[in-house]
């Protein structure tokens, strides 16, 4: 009772007072949650992918990139455009420690198990000097620390958007821009077999990030070598 | 179309009364002494926080593109200006200028060669920079890095692609003239006059440009920004924003930091802090609040207590909806915010003022208070655009401009632009 009176006397001033508005990372990344679902969320055309759990430098590049117009979203950019490069990072860094959780793989995931995986995805083609997505993106294409994103758990549409972008220079990376090398190269049957493999396939129990590259590189890719701002 | 009309028979007007006067022909340029001798590296120092203050590089910069290299566009009513490059390159920038040919244009508005420039910059107002200041602009944009880039032309309409016509424009609009202190004022007011009517060039966006283009109307007292779908609240009237009901030290700190009281700069005003004004010193910033206190002219406000009536009422009761589900986690139940961190609704005059502009803006875009190095890690607000129909945005809108107290007029779902223009 008595601590119900104290309790009474504590509370009745704070609900007059001014709403308390905790002074976290988490606070201020709210305003990107209402596109941003924890496991991506499509909206009308658009699909808006997850950030939860990406490596940090990938999400900090991609900031980047929207606010200096190498990638093309007029939402983006405009809530990028008077933010800077450090307090973007700390909310790259903020987004890269949430736990991913993904979208179950498309309905027909089930009849694609049985499907091969396109050969450029595993090896690649030596005579066009395309590597293979596992050996940037890691063995489990779940992306690799600090800034290779993961290839699994996004639609097949959207990956294919991101090749056409590429391929027509409204994605950009930092010079030398790998993957808009690689997407030159690549047919559209080629990007489209590739993009409804992977977004069939199933996801590990753990299904974060590799900590680190298995081998060296097999291309330079100047988002990996010379990320803008360390995060 | 119409206005396009207007705009060209009006042009046509002018063009017939300047060729009868002559008064093109009664030009001249009556060039101050040469600059005055100063320590060069104190110079260039002076010379960097100016164009800070001018916030050249805002303009003259492309978007991730290298500083000062121009290349951005600006979209206007009579097209499309790409702004030059002016980095100390040989062949693509500024680097054959001298201090000469820099005063020129920042007093005279013509080029090196002696073309009239056209008023997208802002000459109109850096007319009223000292040459000392101008020189010290120059002797710095001559250390930057040079950049070769040579940027594409300004892709205008006709007529406002024949260059002569700018000399009927400028007997009609400009003016040349160094800011004259006004012997009745203080030092700091003076500075702060100096500084919002010159390098600040405050009234290029904050007042109603006329079909030609021209300021017209009161200095600084309001008007949509040129090319894009934002509203430059008049700084003179207390409906607006008038700085009159402020302290200065707030306005002080709304102007370096972005954030104060109920005010929070989005659009381009957070673009100008950013890019400008937090950079300044406290002195010229409390300066630039003194003089805007001093022009804030206090507004007869006959306060409308009359009922809605049935249908804009309906309206406002949809937006109530909307309201709880999107926006009350933030700005709260009775529109009071978060001081310093989500503004207060109610009785903001940004939401209140007659134009609905920048409250459907916010909405539709959302966005973060610039960085600053008083407001480092700021909040922000999610874009509504993908989420609310043209409709809902208008609903929402009229509520929150007729709750708490605030009333305005209620907002319909043409006014409501996604697309912006910007």
């Amino acid at each position: 009772m008595k601590r119900l009176l104290l309790l009474l006397l504590f509370a009745a001033p704070a609900a007059l007072a001014a709403p308390v508005v905790p002074d976290t990372v988490a606070e201020r990344a709210r305003a990107c949650l209402s596109c941003h679902a924890a496991e991506g969320r499509r909206v009308k055309d658009e699909y808006y992918p997850r950030l939860a759990g990406k490596p940090a430098g990938y999400l900090l590049n991609q900031m980047l990139h929207f606010r200096d117009g190498r990638r093309q979203n007029r939402a983006m950019a405009l809530l990028m455009e008077n933010l800077s490069d450090a307090y973007l990072a700390e909310l790259a860094a903020y987004f890269s420690t949430l736990p991913a959780t993904y979208l179950p793989a498309s309905a027909n995931a089930a009849h694609a198990e049985s499907r091969p995986a396109p050969a450029l995805v595993s090896q690649g083609d030596p005579a066009r000097k395309i590597p293979a997505c596992t050996a940037c993106h890691g063995k489990e294409m779940l992306g690799v620390a600090p800034a290779i994103p993961g290839l699994l758990g996004l639609p097949a549409d959207y990956l294919s958007a991101q090749f056409g972008a590429w391929k027509v220079g409204t994605r950009r990376a930092a010079a030398p821009d790998c993957m808009a090398e690689i997407a030159r190269q690549l047919t559209e049957r080629e990007v489209s077999e590739m993009a409804n493999w992977l977004a069939t396939r199933p996801l590990p129990a753990d299904s974060r990030p590799a900590k680190a590259l298995a081998a060296a590189l097999p291309m330079q890719c100047g988002s990996v070598t010379a990320p803008a701002v360390k995060p | 179309m119409r206005r396009a009309g207007l705009r060209f028979g009006l042009l046509l007007a002018v063009l017939g009364v300047a060729l009868l006067t002559g008064s093109w022909l009664a030009e001249r340029e009556d060039d101050a002494s040469a600059a005055v001798a100063a320590v060069p590296a104190d110079q260039v120092a002076r010379g960097a926080y100016l164009a800070r203050a001018g916030n050249c590089a805002g303009c003259h910069t492309a978007r991730g593109g290298p500083v000062y290299a121009g290349g951005r566009e600006l979209s206007t009513p009579f097209g499309t200006f790409v702004t030059p490059n002016i980095t100390p390159h040989r062949d693509s920038g500024i680097g054959q200028w001298g201090a000469q040919d820099f005063w020129r244009a920042m007093h005279h508005g013509k080029a090196r060669d002696g073309r009239p420039l056209y008023p997208a910059f802002p000459y109109t107002e850096y007319t009223r920079v000292t040459r000392e200041d101008s020189d010290a602009i120059f002797a710095y944009l001559q250390t930057v890095t040079p950049v070769s880039q040579q940027v594409a032309p300004n892709r205008l309409n006709f007529p406002y692609n024949l260059r002569p016509l700018l000399y009927v424009w400028r007997a009609l609009y400009f003016r040349p003239g160094v800011y004259q202190p006004s012997s009745t004022q203080s030092a700091e007011w003076n500075r702060g006059a100096y500084l919002v009517q010159g390098l600040g060039h405050c009234n290029a966006c904050h007042a109603t440009r006329n079909a030609l283009g021209a300021a017209g109307g009161a200095a600084l007292g309001g008007g949509q920004v040129a090319g894009r779908s934002w509203y430059a609240p008049s700084l003179t009237s207390m409906v607006e924003a008038g700085s009159g009901g402020r302290s200065i030290d707030e306005t002080a700190r709304l102007l370096s930091t972005g954030i104060a009281g109920t005010s929070a700069a989005a659009g381009p005003m957070a673009e100008v802090i950013a890019q400008s004004l937090q950079h300044l010193s406290a002195a010229d910033v409390r300066a630039m609040a003194v003089y805007l206190q001093s022009i804030s002219v206090a507004a007869i406000l006959q306060s409308d207590q009359s009922e809605l009536t049935a249908e804009p009422k309906l309206r406002v009761e949809k937006g109530a909806a909307i309201y709880d589900k999107h926006c009350k986690d933030c700005h709260g139940a009775s529109g009071k915010g978060a001081p310093g961190i989500y503004p207060a609704l109610a009785g903001n005059r940004g939401v209140t003022m007659a134009s609905p502009l920048n409250t459907i803006r916010s909405v539709l875009d959302g966005g973060f208070t610039p960085v600053t190095a008083g407001n480092p890690r700021p909040y922000g607000m999610p874009p509504f655009a993908h989420a609310l129909s043209n409709e809902e945005v208008a609903q929402v809108v009229s509520y929150i401009r007729n709750s708490w107290g605030n009333r305005a007029s209620v907002v319909s779902a043409v006014q409501v632009d996604k697309s912006g223009s910007d």
